[in-house]
């Protein structure tokens, strides 16, 4: 752990010398730049698509949960009879785990957004409202209308928020997808820097053979090949990710109506999120070379 | 007798085939000068390398600086380059760099990359008579300057002992006395040196200045020359 703090120290602090010592490769170091920008960018797509899939999902599960409703509409002297008898058709319906009818006043505090606090309620011909809670498996909804066509004649069974269901998966199977392919693409980024640092350390094994001769540790050698594609790497990924977050950014919003399409970006805190993408592609990029210099260095003397 | 700075025990060495060198022993006590001698292909580079750890021998011991080689971690190897300046016969140098770079590599990557090491290094670099040279690249150089640099980078460390493979095989004879002299000035100083010839005519020279004894490598065996020379 000790010798890993080190190292990376020493990419940012020690022997600005062996940036010399190494020749430049203009074509590998624009290759990384190139790679990690377009990485990084990709990147920030999936994570919009993750954390706004996420979001969905958990939105849509919530309204799911909020049950369906029974709305009933009688004359008032029969609201009571009729509201009985369709708690008690709910009661015996499998796949209704509970049905409760709405008190005045929380039917009044439904109400309330649109016409005000001192609506009388009870003066005035509103339905009575009974809240669903289904189980996991959820009812019959053509069987219950059925049932309570036949009893409770002013009851209709709402349950709008259904065919939301096989939506809360697939933004669920979304937002899976989402985070495999920010694995995916850390793991291109990381196998994209082994490759371009195993080109630059192969190119350069006469370079890497003459500083071995001449008393350089392997730290000193590796160092200036990990520098080079960390700095790199981290560059590319902060272009990347600003022009990936200014894209976010701009895509058309319609606020409240929490539409798919325009539900994608980030929401308050998590643009941190976005921000971790350069320093995680620097670690990638850090840890990759390392390794790869080490490889190299260890087979020569 | 003071420890010896390189010393080979029952060495043998292959590349993979037969044998190229066999049951050699040697040591090399601080403050010698010996010369190496054999004909092209004897295993002169080979044996040099096997002073200064580049090579493991393939049966025998080889201890650098009173440690066995097989003992010394890559760090420790490292090290023992920086006390052990090597002219190498093929020179290797950073082609990116201009030879005052390259002369002062050593320094730069043990990080000694001191104001009082340049001025060492600008007396070097005149000495070997290098100095209207120094922003050159390597390949511009003639084969005679790229030994003088060579010697140059071997000596900037100011190490406790030198191994010069073939140091004059490129230099006209003024020059060949010249580098000659500095060796033998360093030896005096106290530094153990080892030159790496065929030039006779240089361990001829040599003789009248310092006190040496010459190896030869001959069927696989290190042999001390006799007065023939
Ligand atoms: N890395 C290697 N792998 C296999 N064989 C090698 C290797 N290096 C050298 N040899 C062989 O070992 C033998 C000795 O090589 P070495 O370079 O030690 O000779 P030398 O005495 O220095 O020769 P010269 O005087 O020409 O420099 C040669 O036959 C050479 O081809
Ligand atoms: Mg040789």
């Amino acid at each position: 752990m000790k010798n890993v703090i080190s190292n990376v120290l020493a990419v940012f602090t020690a022997h600005g010398s062996s940036d010399r010592v190494v020749p430049p490769t203009g074509f590998t170091a624009r290759l990384t730049v190139f790679t990690a920008a377009a990485m990084a960018l990709l990147a920030v797509f999936a994570l919009a698509l993750a954390l706004a899939s996420g979001r969905l999902a958990r939105q849509w599960g919530n309204e799911l949960a909020r049950t369906s409703t029974v709305r009933i509409s009688a004359p008032a002297e029969q609201m009571a009879e009729q509201t009985a008898i369709a708690l008690r058709v709910l009661q015996t319906t499998p796949g209704v785990a509970e049905a409760r009818a709405l008190s005045a006043e929380e039917q009044q505090a439904l109400l309330e957004p649109w016409f005000g606090p001192d609506l009388p309620v009870a003066n005035l011909p509103i339905p009575q409202l009974i809240d669903i809670v289904e189980t996991g498996d959820g009812y019959d909804s053509a069987g219950l209308r059925l049932r309570l066509s036949a009893e409770v004649p002013g009851a209709v069974l709402d349950d709008h928020t259904r065919w939301r269901k096989p939506l809360v998966s697939a933004a669920a199977r979304l937002r899976l997808l989402g985070w495999m392919s920010i694995l995916l693409i850390g793991g291109t980024m990381a196998a994209m820097v082994t490759l371009a640092a195993n080109a630059a350390l192969a190119a350069n094994a006469q370079v890497i053979a003459v500083l071995r001769l001449v008393g350089a540790k392997d730290d000193y050698i590796a160092a200036a090949f990990v520098r080079r594609f960390t700095l790199r790497a981290l560059a590319g990924a902060g272009i990347g990710t600003v022009v990936g977050m200014l894209a976010i950014l701009i895509l058309p919003s319609t606020g409240e109506t929490e539409g798919f399409l325009t539900g994608i970006g980030f929401r308050g805190s998590h643009w941190i999120w976005p921000m971790l993408i350069p320093p995680l592609t620097g670690a990638v990029a850090f840890a990759a070379t390392q390794m790869a210099a080490k490889r190299v260095l260890g087979a020569l003397r | 007798m003071d420890v010896p700075v390189i010393e080979l025990e029952n060495v043998a060495y292959s590349y993979g085939g037969g044998e190229l060198l066999s049951d050699i022993s040697l040591k090399l006590a601080p403050g010698s000068f010996h010369f190496l001698t054999g004909p092209s292909g004897a295993g002169k580079t080979t044996f040099l390398k096997l002073c200064y750890g580049a090579l493991v021998p393939t049966s025998g011991y080889a201890r650098l600086f009173n440690r066995d080689v097989r003992d010394l971690d890559r760090d420790a190897i490292a090290l023992v380059r920086r006390r052990v300046g090597v002219v190498h016969q093929d020179c290797q140098f950073l082609d990116h760099l201009p030879v005052a770079e390259n002369i002062a590599l050593p320094l730069t990557v043990s990080g000694q990359d001191s104001i009082a090491q340049q001025s060492n290094l600008k007396e070097l670099m005149a000495w070997v008579g290098l100095n209207n040279r120094a922003n050159a690249l390597p390949p511009e150089l003639s084969g005679g300057e790229r030994q003088r640099a060579a010697l140059a980078r071997a000596l900037i460390m100011s190490p406790d002992v030198i191994l010069a493979d073939e140091p004059t095989g490129n230099v006209d004879w003024e020059m060949s006395q010249r580098l000659l002299r500095l060796l033998v000035e360093l030896n005096k100083m106290g530094k153990t040196v080892m030159i790496a010839t065929h030039d006779l005519a240089l361990i001829r020279a040599a003789k009248s200045q310092v006190q040496a004894r010459v190896l030869r490598i001959s069927n696989r065996r290190l042999q001390l020359a006799g007065a023939d020379l």
